[in-house]
């Protein structure tokens, strides 16, 4: 690990190693959390700040999909537990939002970022809800793929990161359990809600795979991810973790995982899958997917419809300072 | 499983569906923002202030179930009635509009909420006093939440000031039907079970009146006339809330979700 890691270190002008480097290496070895005010290298900054800046994009995009269901949820019950969820994930960008500003960049420039286009989220968010199952079928696969790639980041070696990761996690189990319970229900409801159910895990079972990332090849922050102990697993290994923990579930409650070439492996253990569409996975990310350009331009809508409201809180709050200090003023 | 009619209720179970239907069409439209808030953190109130109301609701409707004697669920309430029998004021139904729509419409509510479960918690309905006590908390904080805005907005920029001033035009109208006493209330207060709008509306308009003077906007003088809602008579809007809140049941009747 080590080894690999000295190959990350950034060389001063004259070609030597900066020290602090080394020492930032040693710690990050050594499993020791690393603060926002201690010296860490730029490219170790940056890459935090764009995983971290994502994944709170993530969270605030994803609230769309899932909210669009709100208000038709089948049950006060249902209806309930969604907008609990989807308030958890404003909750959740929040915290990361702020885990971010602690690498030196402010939110406002990341929302403008995100409104803009040039930010990137997860590109579960860019398919469309387009059932009750939908529901369901992102609490149990969208935030059960969410969950194998967060459970690891609690202990990623940037301390508030790690720490945000945690209270996450906990609240996103929760979900991917509620999830399975959903499409539990359904499964095991009339031929209709069965049918809905597995119509449903037909269009998200392929992009929730996808959700891990390019293949660990193709991976181009990978390593340097891993030495820095942001990341802990490769995206396959962690993909190869969801398929197993998933295809017995989806087999437990009668749905078949749209994939003719899945099969056992006995000898590995593994379930094996077929080829990813890694053309559809790209043309996502690139801003082609059935939903980018809708689930953007909601969030711009917000944002532009929700400037008038800030300027007012703004200009409210310097009213009040300016009164208040003119009353001390009056008083002393 | 059809349209529920309910033939004739008892005025308590009258009562205890007015009670529940605001919060459930309250809750339903405060959920309509999730996602599309002016800030993160208003993301977060309003999904909030939404679940409180929505679960206030359902507590309601249990309660009017035991009373019903029918076996009836939550769900056969919030679902399987038309807007003729949909029951909640005006008011909670109206579109949020803008922010200052939504807040306008949530002081003038919660205002309302507040004394409203403070004195529901002495009623003879021990499970209705009961969920008044849970509820009066929540609407001290829905009030604050409101109130605030109420004044920031208020006594914010000359848009947001304009801004207030439509949406206090276009909801004060509703604020009248708050404070009717027909004879289900007059009955009920009677019984002590329900809580007497006579009382209710002088603190109201105490506290609606202290948020009117810190913000710096005129208060209307005129008491609001629009009314119907207790009996069914609803604006155009209700229709389209239960279109979509009930769309799935409706489509699928009698399957369990």
């Amino acid at each position: 690990m080590y080894t690999q890691a000295l190959n990350n270190l950034d060389l001063n002008e004259d070609g030597a190693v900066d020290p602090r480097e080394a020492r930032f290496m040693a710690r990050v070895d050594a499993e020791e959390r690393i603060e926002p005010n201690d010296f860490m290298p730029e490219g170790y900054r940056k890459t935090l700040v764009r995983q971290i800046a994502q994944h709170a994009h993530s969270e605030i995009i994803g609230m769309l999909p899932e909210g669009n269901w709100i208000t038709r949820a089948p049950s006060l019950r249902r209806k309930a537990a969604l907008i609990a969820k989807v308030q958890d994930e404003g909750g959740h960008g929040l915290y990361l939002y702020c885990a971010a500003e602690t690498l030196g960049k402010s939110r406002e420039e990341m929302m403008d970022e995100l409104v803009e286009g040039r930010a990137k989220y997860s590109s579960i968010f860019n398919y469309p809800t387009l059932t009750w199952a939908d529901i369901g079928m992102i609490g149990w696969l969208v935030d059960g793929a969410a969950i194998m790639n967060q459970i690891p980041l609690c202990r990623c070696s940037y301390g508030p990161y790690a720490r945000a990761m945690i209270r996450i996690c906990k609240e996103e189990s929760f979900h991917q359990r509620q999830g399975y319970e959903q499409i539990m229900t359904l499964a095991a409801g009339t031929p209709e809600q069965k049918a809905m159910a597995q119509d449903a895990l037909d269009r998200w079972w392929w992009p929730s795979i996808m959700m891990f990332g390019p293949p660990d090849a193709a991976s181009i922050h990978s390593a340097k991810s891993m030495a820095w102990k942001i990341k802990r697993f490769t995206n396959d290994e962690l993909r190869q973790k969801f398929i197993d923990a998933t295809v017995p579930q989806a087999h437990r409650i009668g749905l078949e995982i749209p994939d003719p070439d899945l099969r056992f492996d006995e000898e590995s253990g593994h379930w094996v899958i077929g080829e990813i569409d890694w053309d559809e996975f790209n043309r996502v990310l690139a801003g082609d997917g059935p939903c980018n350009a809708d689930r953007v331009a909601t969030r711009k809508a917000a944002q532009e419809s929700g400037a008038w409201v800030r300027e007012a809180a703004l200009a409210h709050a310097e009213k009040r300072a300016r009164r208040d200090a003119a009353e001390a003023k009056a008083a002393a | 499983m059809s349209t529920l009619v309910l033939s004739s209720p008892s005025p308590h179970l009258n009562y205890l569906l007015r009670l529940a239907d605001d919060q459930l069409i309250l809750g339903h439209r405060l959920s309509e923002w999730t996602g599309h808030a002016p800030m993160l953190e208003e993301d977060i109130a309003l999904a909030n202030i939404a679940l409180d109301h929505i679960g206030a609701a359902r507590s309601l409707y249990d309660r009017a179930s035991e009373i019903h004697g029918e076996g009836l669920t939550e769900d056969d309430y919030a679902y399987r009635r038309d807007a003729r029998a949909y029951l909640n004021c005006l008011l909670v139904e109206r579109p949020n509009g803008d922010f200052a729509h939504t807040i306008v419409r949530q002081l003038f509510y919660s205002a309302f909420a507040l004394p409203l479960w403070e004195a529901l918690t002495r009623s003879a309905d021990e499970t209705l006093a009961a969920i008044a006590a849970k509820s009066e908390k929540e609407a001290r904080y829905h009030v604050r939440h409101s109130g605030d805005w109420f004044i920031r907005l208020g006594d914010g920029t000359d848009e947001s000031r304009a801004r207030m001033e439509a949406a206090i035009a276009s909801l004060w109208p509703y604020t009248g039907e708050l404070f009717e006493a027909d004879a289900v209330v007059t009955g009920l207060v009677g019984e002590g079970i329900a809580a007497d709008p006579a009382a209710i509306e002088p603190l109201w308009r105490e506290t609606v009146a202290a948020a009117f003077e810190e913000a710096g906007l005129a208060m209307p003088i005129a008491r609001g006339a629009q009314t119907g809602g207790r009996s069914g008579r609803h604006t155009e809007h209700l229709g389209f809330i239960l279109a979509d809140l009930q769309y799935l049941q409706r489509a699928y009747p009698g399957a369990s979700w």
